[in-house]
């Protein structure tokens, strides 16, 4: 396994997100998790993607412990070997798309023209190349979300994370982003974890893992 | 008459009472945005709050800073009420009321003190104001400040030379302020004659009011136009804080049904509240703060708090023109951007080109009014300086925002990560940041010609640099009177030889007329004392030496006559015959400067007047604080008119280095406040972009990457606006030279410190906002789902 | 559905004669549509051949009502297969998948499994259509996603019962 969770709670103030939640993903592997909202899905992605630290438990990522791990290595390690797409995009405003796309391999210290470069071919394996000028409040949201994919991937991520990543758009654009994602995740074999309520979003992964109660159900091990 | 007034600016429907109706609809929205900004939660308080103390600061300063020609009126009106100087006037006979009065002003360390000997000449003297009664004998009347500096361990050697013990207070009408040291003695033994002894019928000065020197009329101008319109800048912005939110929340109303003028003028009720607010804050604050400017002294200027009343006008104008300003502000604000009922759209991008021509207006047409005042020596129309100047400085302002869309519209996204990102946030939406700068610009460069001004006077004011610190650092001249304790220069040596002198030198000094309008100084005494002022080769008693001097080459075997020129009645005619053995003299710079004269020998000396004047040169310890003072009580007691002075290590006299440290202080408030509108929008910026801050944490970002972004984001407007404010004001100092008649020369100085000033206050920013940029950088931020 | 499987279910929480179970079916089940008497019998005497349901007693009197019936071990391992299989995912299921959850629950059964269990079932076939789909033309598209709304109807079908599946519990039993 390439990325597992072992017995993570969580909990902010009183309200308790995780309560015990394990999972593991494989390399290359595309893992929906699913469950009702406030569930603890985001809270596990979070925590997975070594953004928070969970009170207890283990997050092991290639047989490394990331709550072991210093903010300093957890950022270094979000840098280069993670990535990641939100719902709204969160494109940094004021830069262009590429600039946008470019960003995580600037923040891991590549020359802006090299970033730039490979940035370009992003782009343009999710036919958005026209975009590549243009600020992020100029492209309508699926374009938006393909640069976001485009920015997730770009460092040749092992995993990227995604949380809701169609959830502002409507399912036409939604199935588009969804089918350049996990195309491009496929070919560059990067692991996706995939936090969605849809069913049909959760239907380009190649598992679900439910989240109820802050436990994470693997329900292929059921059947 | 409400139907003509609310048809104006849109058709009217119908007439009559639907007219009314719509009046009184607006009156509701206008409320309904006044009632927003008072009850509008938590975050609407405080931002209410902030503008409202910020808009107060502003007004305050703005109300202290109208105050202050009012207050140098009452001031020097107090001062011209006690004047006793009546140097050149007609003898005034004795009489009942007339009095003899000595000035005997002092210094104690650093500060100077105002005293006064006086002997009433009959039964009822005039008394100066703020004196009721004169003091009995032995006693003298003080200021306030100099009662309580006696009493303190710091005034023991003032008391020293104080004529008498504290016998009671001035009134405030005799002083000039409340820091202000003076006192008045009687001594019985004045008369007239003695040297500086005057005689008058009334205080008061009977001079023709003298106009400000136009130095400083030109100096007091910029002051006031540099100092307020940053602040004035400042108060416009601060009616903006929190716009941002503002916006957002118009947008909800909207969404509930407001269309596009109702929003505009709940803006305006919401504007116009807070700045009234700041306006009451601001009133309470100069009420407040008034009393505590008597604890301050700039150049031993100190103030009655009292003494500061703003003039009705201004006041009325300051009280009318802030919400209005405000007002304007704010529906200026809401042009620049599209409340829609889901949002806000800022227009910025697209922005029209900012044009060149009527930015370089005011400049040029500020130039263009100072121009015709050059050469002209201050006699000049002052209004015309005040808008010349205004129009200047307010260029800075204007064209910034134009200078800064050349050059940051061009900057690529090369170069560091942050700094990329702190680019292309500028070019994206650097409107706000410009503005404040805008503030920051006017000021640097108006105190950049300010301090052109200064340096200028500096050079006027700084005394002759011909001086050798190694040798004495002070010298005594006194005329024996009948009020000398000594009378030759054996008993001045002894009495002048206190704690803290190393050597006393005494000549007594002398002057020659010859020919046709020859002079000469005479310097008497024996070689040793000699040596303190010239290169002697030799010297034996009976010796007289020349200075090297073109007008002196001829002296030798010449005859002279002691004394001036002009005939002295009190002085026999006396000749002397200068020597024909007289050897030349090169002189040794002294604590006067360079000497010149003829050095006599005691030996070979003219008999001496009645009343000869003795002239010593004292050397100090270094590094004994009060060695001075005591040489000065030294003084006193051999005569209240000997005369001290004592070379202090600064060259630059002190009181325009004071008035130099003051403009910088004012200039570090002004930017501090100019800092502070800077901070709320770095701060308000911040918490609208904190998902995208939380996106790019998860994108393992550096925290130094950010903090660099927003270092590089407050520098860059910063360093364009000083660049822009040392070209102005580099220009502008160089006209105002011209009109005072002064060459021109670049202070670098000047421009290094208000750098250094601007460069500490985009630091304080940058470091101020960081604690929330950490916070919004926290992976929380994440959770807004 | 299965007429044959609830009836077995039913019996498992309590023996019953026909005319009770027909009732108790038509109370949970029928809603606007009762079962014909004949349709009970029939039933009741295929799962008697067999062997599933056994007759617990006959009370004394005349016809088919006065007949009791009970489930037998092999009824109860026949109902116990019905609910962990996973219904094949097609349209207008939810009658069949209410009655196996009001099943188990009646018979105290993990009714929250068994919608897992079919929900898992649901998004391999999704998942599948959506394979079918991305590989394939347009008509395949819309075939493909025409299923996959209705599966995604059903699926937020089975997860709002999932989150109600204490009240439904409380009605059930109560």
């Amino acid at each position: 396994m390439m990325l597992s969770a072992v017995e993570l709670t969580k909990s902010f103030g009183s309200t308790q997100a995780l309560s015990g939640a394990s999972m593991s993903i494989a390399a290359g592997e595309i893992v929906a998790v699913m469950g009702p909202s406030g569930s603890g899905k985001s809270t596990l992605l979070h925590c997975l993607a070594g953004i928070i630290r969970p009170d207890a438990g283990q997050v092991l990522y290639r047989d490394q412990e990331l709550s072991a791990m210093s903010d300093g290595q957890r950022s270094a390690l979000r840098r280069g070997e993670f990535g990641f797409v939100f719902q709204f995009g969160q494109l940094v405003p004021e830069l262009t798309c590429l600039e946008n796309v470019a960003l995580p391999l600037r923040l891991d210290g590549h020359r802006r023209k090299d970033a730039q470069r490979r940035a370009a071919e992003w782009l343009d394996r999710l036919e958005i190349t026209d975009v590549a000028g243009k600020r992020p409040g100029e492209v309508s949201g699926g374009q938006g979300q393909r640069v976001a994919v485009a920015r997730a991937l770009v460092t040749g991520a092992r995993v990227v994370f995604a949380d809701e990543p169609t959830g502002a758009l409507d399912s036409l654009n939604g199935e588009r982003v969804m089918r350049l994602f996990t195309d491009a995740a496929r070919t560059s074999g990067a692991a996706v974890v995939l936090v969605t309520h849809e069913a049909r979003v959760a239907a380009y992964a190649d598992r679900e893992i439910v989240v109820r109660d802050g436990k994470a159900l693997d329900l292929a091990r059921h059947a | 008459m409400t139907a003509p007034l609310s048809g104006v600016g849109r058709p009217a429907p119908a007439a009559g009472p639907v007219h009314t109706g719509r009046l009184r609809r607006w009156a509701a929205e206008v409320g309904l945005g006044a009632r927003l900004a008072l009850t509008g939660g938590r975050e609407g308080l405080l931002r209410t709050a902030l503008t409202a103390i910020g808009v107060g600061l502003g007004v305050a300063v703005l109300l202290l800073s109208v105050s202050v020609p009012a207050m140098l009126d009452a001031r020097s009106s107090r001062t011209a009420a006690r004047d006793d100087d009546r140097y050149g006037s007609d003898k005034i006979t004795p009489g009942d009321t007339t009095v003899l009065t000595l000035n005997i002003g002092t210094s104690y360390h650093g500060r100077s003190v105002r005293g006064r000997l006086v002997r009433p000449d009959g039964a009822h003297p005039v008394l100066p104001p703020g004196v009721r009664s004169l003091p009995a004998p032995g006693t003298m009347l003080v200021s306030p400040a100099l009662r309580d500096l006696l009493a303190s361990r710091d005034g023991a050697l003032l008391r020293d030379r104080m004529p008498g013990t504290v016998g009671g207070t001035i009134g405030k009408a005799g002083l000039s302020g409340p820091n202000e040291l003076v006192y008045y003695a009687v001594r019985g033994d004045l008369a007239f004659g003695q040297p500086q002894v005057q005689r008058i019928d009334g205080y008061g000065s009977h001079s023709p009011h003298e106009p400000l020197d136009p130095f400083l009329l030109m100096l007091v101008i910029v002051i006031f136009v540099v100092l307020l319109m940053p602040v004035a800048m400042f108060v416009a912005a601060a009616t903006r804080f929190g716009g941002e939110q503002r916006d957002r929340r118009l947008a909800a109303v909207r969404l509930v049904g407001a269309d596009g003028g109702m929003t505009r003028r709940i803006a305006a009720g919401e504007a116009v509240v807070s700045a009234t607010l700041g306006l009451l804050v601001g009133g309470v604050v100069f009420l407040v703060g008034r009393p505590f400017v008597e604890f301050f002294e700039v150049a031993q200027l100190s103030v009655y708090g009292t003494d500061l009343r703003p003039p009705l006008p201004l006041l009325a104008l300051l009280i009318v023109s802030v919400p209005l300003a405000a007002l304007a502000m704010s529906l200026v604000a809401l042009r620049r951007v599209v409340v829609e009922p889901l949002g806000v759209v800022r227009r910025a991008t697209a922005r029209t080109h900012r044009r060149l021509w009527w930015r370089l207006l005011t400049p040029v047409a500020g130039g263009a009014l100072l121009a015709p005042l050059t050469g002209s020596r201050g006699d000049f129309n002052q209004w015309q300086a005040v808008a010349g100047v205004s129009l200047v400085l307010l260029g800075v302002a204007l064209l910034l925002p134009w200078v800064f869309d050349r050059i940051v519209g061009r900057l690529g996204g090369g170069g560091a990560l942050s700094w990329q990102m702190a680019v292309r946030r500028l070019q994206l939406s650097g409107g706000s940041s410009v503005r404040a700068v805008g503030a920051i610009a006017v000021a640097a460069a108006g105190t950049i010609a300010l301090q052109m001004l200064f340096s200028a006077a500096d050079a006027t004011y700084t005394r002759d640099a011909h001086l050798d610190p190694g040798r004495a650092q002070s010298y005594t001249v006194v005329k024996v009177s009948a009020l000398a304790t000594a009378t030759d220069s054996g008993a001045l040596d002894a009495k002048l030889r206190t704690g803290g002198v190393t050597s006393v030198n005494t000549f007594r000094r002398d002057s020659a007329h010859f020919g046709a309008s020859g002079f000469a100084t005479m310097w008497i005494g024996d070689c040793a004392v000699l040596r303190e002022l010239a290169e002697l080769d030799r010297c034996a008693d009976g010796d007289v030496f020349v200075f090297e001097h073109p007008d002196l080459a001829e002296l030798p075997g010449q005859t002279v006559v002691m004394g001036d020129s002009d005939p002295d009645t009190e002085r026999p005619h006396t000749e002397w015959t200068v020597p024909a053995t007289a050897r030349p003299a090169k002189a040794l710079p002294g604590p006067y400067g360079d000497v010149t004269g003829v050095l006599v020998t005691t030996g070979a000396a003219p008999p001496a007047e009645p009343a000869p004047t003795f002239v010593s040169y004292v050397h100090l310890a270094p590094g004994d604080e009060d060695a001075p003072e005591r040489l000065l009580n030294a003084a006193m007691a051999i005569s209240p008119t000997m005369d001290v002075t004592i070379q202090r290590s600064q060259v630059r006299d002190s009181t325009f280095a004071s008035i130099r440290r003051g403009l910088f202080a004012g200039a570090a408030v002004t930017l501090l406040l100019v800092g502070l509108s800077l901070l709320v929008g770095t701060l308000e910026q911040l918490r609208e972009r904190r998902r995208t801050l939380a996106a790019l944490v998860a994108f393992g970002a550096r925290r130094s990457t950010m903090g660099w972004s927003i270092l590089w984001q407050t520098l860059v407007p910063v360093v364009l606006g000083l660049v822009l404010a040392a070209a102005l004001g580099l220009g502008l100092g160089a006209l105002l030279l011209a009109t005072v008649n002064v060459p021109f020369h670049a202070d670098v100085s000047g421009i290094a410190i208000v750098s250094g000033i601007a460069a500490g206050v985009v630091l304080l920013v940058t470091t101020a906002s960081l604690p929330a940029l950490w916070r919004l950088m926290r992976p929380d931020g994440l959770r807004f789902e | 559905m299965s007429i044959g499987q609830a009836f077995l279910g039913l019996l498992e929480s309590q023996p019953r004669h026909g005319y009770d179970l027909k009732r108790a079916y038509d109370e949970r089940f029928g809603s606007d549509r009762p079962l014909a008497y004949g349709q009970v019998y029939s039933t009741l005497s295929r799962l008697l051949k067999h062997g599933l349901v056994t007759v617990d007693g006959v009370e004394p009197g005349e016809g088919p009502d006065r007949k009791r019936y009970a489930i037998t071990p092999a009824g109860v391992a026949d109902v116990e297969q019905w609910l962990q299989q996973p219904e094949k995912p097609e349209p207008y299921l939810q009658n069949t998948l209410y009655t196996k959850v009001v099943l188990a629950l009646l018979t105290g059964r993990p009714a929250a499994e068994l919608l897992d269990t079919q929900r898992a079932e649901h998004l391999r076939l999704m998942r599948e259509l959506t394979r079918r789909k991305t590989g394939g033309d347009l008509a395949d598209q819309l075939i493909c996603d025409h299923a996959l709304f209705h599966l995604e109807a059903d699926l937020r079908w089975l997860e709002l019962t999932a989150a109600r599946l204490t009240e439904l519990a409380g009605k059930v039993r109560g």
